[in-house]
């Protein structure tokens, strides 16, 4: 099998796995008194300290969760609930127009239910927020506005966001800031203290550690209402047994993935651009989406007109090769993606997109297999849009 | 796959005999949720996911195909338009025609596959014969006679030979969690079950007067001819009784004038059925043959012309209830299961001079 959706999860790192496996044998819940428990708690917080070093933030600033739609939900809401506590005209939340569900549908049921005002910022036709309408916002509504969400890179079409320039001025502005990083961690270097963000999601499963763990940074004085209550395990901003195993494989994960970052972003990326080469070469027409250069090293993500993405990922999937719509499911069907919509693309060539991603274990066999299938499917694909016209 | 138990059984018999099946659950909603849920439901996340879990347990790959656009188009919008012009449309058949046997097949050609495996319970054996499902009352063979050859050629029926009992039974003995799941029933778009309602909605309130066959008089009114019929008895509110004193019945009804038609149980009956869209698969073109006039209808011996698109049956027995929109599927008796014919969809059905004598009125 080629496994080219490395952006919906990557393979555990061996290390990963053999950290999991060890903390998983031994009792203990972190929050006990006796050994076995001092010993859990021991562990947990040697990861905490792990990471903290990795991503630049202080250990106290890691909050674990279940993983970035938790964290994403956590850091909207809950600072969003903080922040209109201290101020009660605090209403307005802005996002990208391109976030990951878990941040644009928190955001907007902040909108729905707790009558948040919403501003979601546009993106250019290369999926990039500008920083210019964000500063247009702050000068209109600077008082009103409890947070702002703006991911660090895509997931679906990989451009990289100006980060550092937009939190830095919420930051002069005194609004909180939290970023997604999820996709970012382990591809790109990410530098918590110096991005300038107020909160930064980051998870276990798309840089070698297990589905399930992750964690919202979180800096010291911003104040956060919790989304889960009960025994305040994580400064009290988010309750539940911490995951002992989880936490020490995901640590392990974050460390190995910082700290071969360099390499692997210019091994990966390498791949990627033989990919993006072959594939507009066997294919004229493809239009690749997103930034070409300020991209994630791992994305490739296309429109191949006059196909259907779904069809394509299923001529493909039956040969072995697996990739994705990249856009959110329901009940498994495809919607036109939001992102490329937000992009300026029409609904056609929306729907006729796929993302291919390579990760750790990519290698140029991946990309052979790729080439070796995708011209006939591409062909296959465009045939089957055919019945659409009507006879 | 429906998410149901024959479309399951039917999908790991064909994976048995040696093909190389994929499922594929047609998401027919925008929004899930508004069509159908719980036990009488297709089309729902919870189908989905049992249709996902089907596939697993048989091994098969599965994906969801939304053909939304096009059941919302050719379905629902026709449902409502046929109604709209006084006739009475079958959605299960009008599916059959336009979706899953011409989006989905036309689709699955493209892609490389050879042919579509369905769960209904008919017969299409080695001979290219669309016959009878062994099991009588669940036969559906009457909305696959809309098929054309081209269609039926690349059909592949598996349950035709078999009960629904014993499918169930192959079900539970394969590990289909969907075994024991309840049959679907009525429309799957009308959530309640409430077809009257479900039309008001689309159609709007459009009143009319309910007028007697024979003596043209007003006998009530109505709220949108569409909500009415051919045949209905229940549900028309008339204050004045039939002098007689005997049930009425809905006999026609006529957009033009918003108006619908009453009268006796003995206007209902009709000899002549005239219909149109015929698809017609044997040869012989003037046939003695039994017809039936709606799903899970009775059968009546008849005299079928087909002359091009047309139909014209001459029944010999009286038929009742008989409405525009309707399909007229025409079978020839066999010990092996009855042979469908052809098919057409009804345009009218009138009584012949000789009927009219024995009690009935000619109608349009």
């Amino acid at each position: 099998m080629a496994y080219l959706d490395h952006a919906a999860t990557t393979p555990m790192l061996e290390e990963a796995l053999e950290a999991y496996a060890s903390a998983a044998r031994s009792v203990g819940n972190p929050s006990s008194l006796h050994a076995a428990g001092r010993c859990a708690r021991r562990l947990v917080e040697e990861s905490r300290e792990r990471i903290a070093a990795a991503l630049s933030a202080r250990p106290s600033e890691v909050v674990f969760t279940s993983g970035g739609t938790e964290s994403d939900n956590l850091a909207t809401k809950g600072i969003f609930w903080s922040r209109r506590a201290a101020s009660l005209n605090r209403t307005r939340v802005i996002a990208s127009a391109v976030e990951h569900h878990a941040v644009l549908d928190a955001v907007d049921w902040l909108n729905t239910h707790e009558g948040a005002a919403l501003n979601l910022l546009p993106v250019d036709d290369q999926g990039r927020v500008s920083v210019a309408d964000l500063e247009d916002l702050i000068t209109h509504y600077q008082d009103e506005i409890a947070v702002i969400s703006v991911q660090w890179a895509n997931n679906e079409i990989g451009t990289i966001q100006p980060i550092r320039d937009l939190a830095h001025l919420a930051a002069e502005h005194g609004i909180p800031f939290h970023t997604d990083a999820v996709q970012a961690v382990g591809q790109i270097p990410v530098d918590f203290a110096a991005s300038g963000a107020a909160a930064l999601t980051v998870t276990g499963h798309k840089l070698g550690g297990p589905v399930g763990v992750g964690a919202l940074l979180l800096g010291r004085d911003v104040a956060c209402t919790p989304l889960l209550h009960g025994g305040g395990q994580e400064r009290d901003v988010r309750s539940g047994t911490l995951d002992t195993a989880g936490v020490a494989a995901f640590a392990v994960a974050v460390e190995s993935a910082v700290k071969s970052q360099q390499e692997y972003s210019a091994r990966v990326a390498g791949l990627r651009d033989e990919l993006v080469t072959r594939v507009r070469t066997a294919i004229p027409d493809a239009i690749l989406n997103g930034d070409h250069a300020d991209r994630l090293p791992g994305n490739a993500h296309f429109s191949f007109p006059g196909c259907e993405g779904d069809a394509l990922l299923l001529l493909l999937d039956a040969q072995g090769i697996a990739c994705s719509t990249g856009s959110a499911c329901s009940a498994g069907v495809a919607q036109p993606s939001h992102v490329l919509i937000a992009m300026g693309a029409d609904d056609d060539r929306a729907r006729s997109s796929l993302r291919f991603t390579l990760g750790h274990t990519s290698t140029a066999d991946d990309v052979d297999a790729l080439l070796a299938a995708l011209p006939g499917a591409v062909e296959r694909a465009r045939r089957a849009t055919a019945w659409k016209t009507p006879r | 796959m429906s998410g149901g138990v024959d479309s399951a059984v039917a999908a790991a018999r064909a994976h048995d005999a040696g093909h190389d099946v994929t499922g594929v659950h047609l998401a027919l909603a925008r929004n899930p949720q508004t069509y159908r849920t719980g036990a009488r439901g297709c089309c729902t996340l919870e189908d989905s996911r049992d249709a996902r879990r089907a596939a697993d347990v048989i091994g098969i790959p599965f994906y969801v195909w939304d053909m939304a656009d096009q059941f919302h188009e050719n379905v629902v919008d026709d449902f409502v338009a046929e109604y709209a012009a006084g006739r009475t449309p079958n959605p299960c058949l009008r599916c059959n025609e336009k979706i899953k046997f011409t989006a989905v097949l036309d689709r699955a050609v493209a892609l490389g596959f050879d042919a579509v495996v369905t769960g209904h319970h008919a017969r299409l054996g080695a001979d290219g014969l669309l016959r009878r499902s062994v099991d009588l009352p669940k036969d559906q063979s009457y909305v696959l006679a809309v098929l054309t050859r081209a269609q039926l050629d690349r059909s592949v029926f598996p349950l035709g030979d078999s009960t629904k009992a014993q499918v169930r039974i192959e079900a539970a003995e394969r590990g289909l969690a969907v075994a024991d799941k309840p049959d679907s029933h009525d429309i799957c778009f009308i959530a309640d079950g409430d077809t009257k309602g479900f039309l008001e909605r689309r159609l709007g309130s459009a009143p009319g007067d309910i007028v007697d066959s024979r003596t043209g008089e007003k006998l009530g009114t109505h709220n949108g001819a569409y909500s009415y019929t051919i045949g209905q008895r229940k549900g028309l509110d008339l204050r004045v009784p039939a002098p007689d004193g005997r049930p009425r019945y809905v006999l026609s009804i006529t957009p033009k004038t918003n108006t619908v038609t009453v009268g006796s149980r003995e206007e209902l009956a009709v000899d002549t059925v005239t219909a149109s869209r015929a698809i017609w698969h044997d040869p012989a073109v003037s046939v003695e043959c039994s017809v039936q006039l709606r799903a899970h209808g009775d059968v009546v011996p008849a005299s079928v012309v087909v002359d091009g698109d047309g139909l014209t049956a001459r029944l010999h027995e009286p038929a009742r209830g008989v409405a525009a929109g309707q399909a007229i599927v025409a079978y020839r008796p066999d010990p092996a299961g009855d042979i469908v014919l052809g098919s057409a969809t009804i345009t009218a059905g009138t009584a012949s001079a000789d009927l009219q004598t024995a009690g009935g009125v000619a109608r349009a």
